[in-house]
């Protein structure tokens, strides 16, 4: 609780006069700061007055993207963080988690819908992430992701 | 004979153990490691075999949760049973789709055609 009152003191938050709120916010392992920027993120979305199905595909695509950060990434190290930087505006959100682990490779990560991965527990999150944004960049060595949600894109 | 635990709400329905989630979100881990355990010795506590898990009221699900609804249906499967679900919402059965768990599981539009599926003991 201390540490999510923390994060929201932390929380760099502005809005621009070009019309885009923006944000940082470092997320521990525990992951305490995650509602805090889901919050952020939710309310600067509603002000820009994107769409409930908006909201519920970047909540998951944020959450995935943050949970992947710290266990795969920063392989929950509690002395690591991750960085969530994001940025609405009218007509997309765009967000980059940054992790301080070693990277991956996008390409290697199993396809979670092939009939012998189906009853694997884990494994789901970037196929998510792919399947509720409209682009998604790996930087780096992979353990800097860009995605971006566009609004006019939504039927 | 209901019992309350603090993320689930679970009552048996003849042969069939019913879930339901007390929070709208099943996201974070921590709520998630709790679900997971919680169901485990919820299942291996029943005297019943069957399972289903009610989704009415959640509104956010996670990739974390769908793995732990892969190993509930192990369990239950290895007890003999079968599991089943209900009531997802439009936004959540997305989620099923895109991931073509909805292939791996047995959903239904309501509790009640749930119920009636299970083979009658």
């Amino acid at each position: 609780m201390r540490a999510a009152c923390r994060a929201l003191n932390d929380h760099m938050m502005s809005t621009s006069n070009t019309g885009f709120d923006s944000g940082n916010v470092n997320v521990s392992a525990s992951a305490e700061e995650l509602e805090v920027l889901q919050t952020s993120v939710a309310s600067a979305l509603t002000r820009h007055a994107y769409g409930e199905h908006a909201l519920f595909s970047i909540r998951l695509a944020i959450e995935e993207a943050v949970m992947n950060a710290i266990r795969h990434g920063n392989l929950s190290d509690p002395a690591k963080t991750v960085e969530a930087r994001w940025s609405v505006g009218a007509e997309s959100a765009t967000f980059h988690i940054i992790d301080q682990g070693e990277g991956f490779d996008p390409a290697a990560v199993p396809d979670p819908t092939l009939d012998e991965n189906l009853e694997i527990p884990s494994g789901r999150g970037l196929m998510l992430i792919r399947a509720y944004m409209h682009e998604v960049r790996h930087h780096g060595l992979g353990n800097h992701l860009e995605m971006t949600f566009r609004r006019e894109a939504v039927a | 004979m209901a019992s309350e635990t603090p993320r689930l709400r679970c009552s048996s329905q003849g042969s069939v153990l019913v879930v339901e989630f007390a929070d709208r979100d099943v996201l974070d881990d921590v709520a998630i490691r709790q679900i997971n355990s919680e169901l485990v010795r919820q299942i291996e506590a029943a005297k019943t075999v069957h399972v289903l898990i009610c989704f009415r009221g959640v509104e956010h699900l996670s990739s974390a949760a769908l793995g732990t609804l892969i190993t509930v249906n192990s369990l239950v499967k290895k007890r003999s049973g079968q599991l089943r679900l209900s009531n997802i919402k439009g936004t959540i059965l997305e989620v099923f789709r895109i991931t073509k768990l909805d292939r791996l599981f047995q959903i239904h539009d309501t509790s009640e055609q749930a119920l009636a599926a299970f083979p009658k003991s």
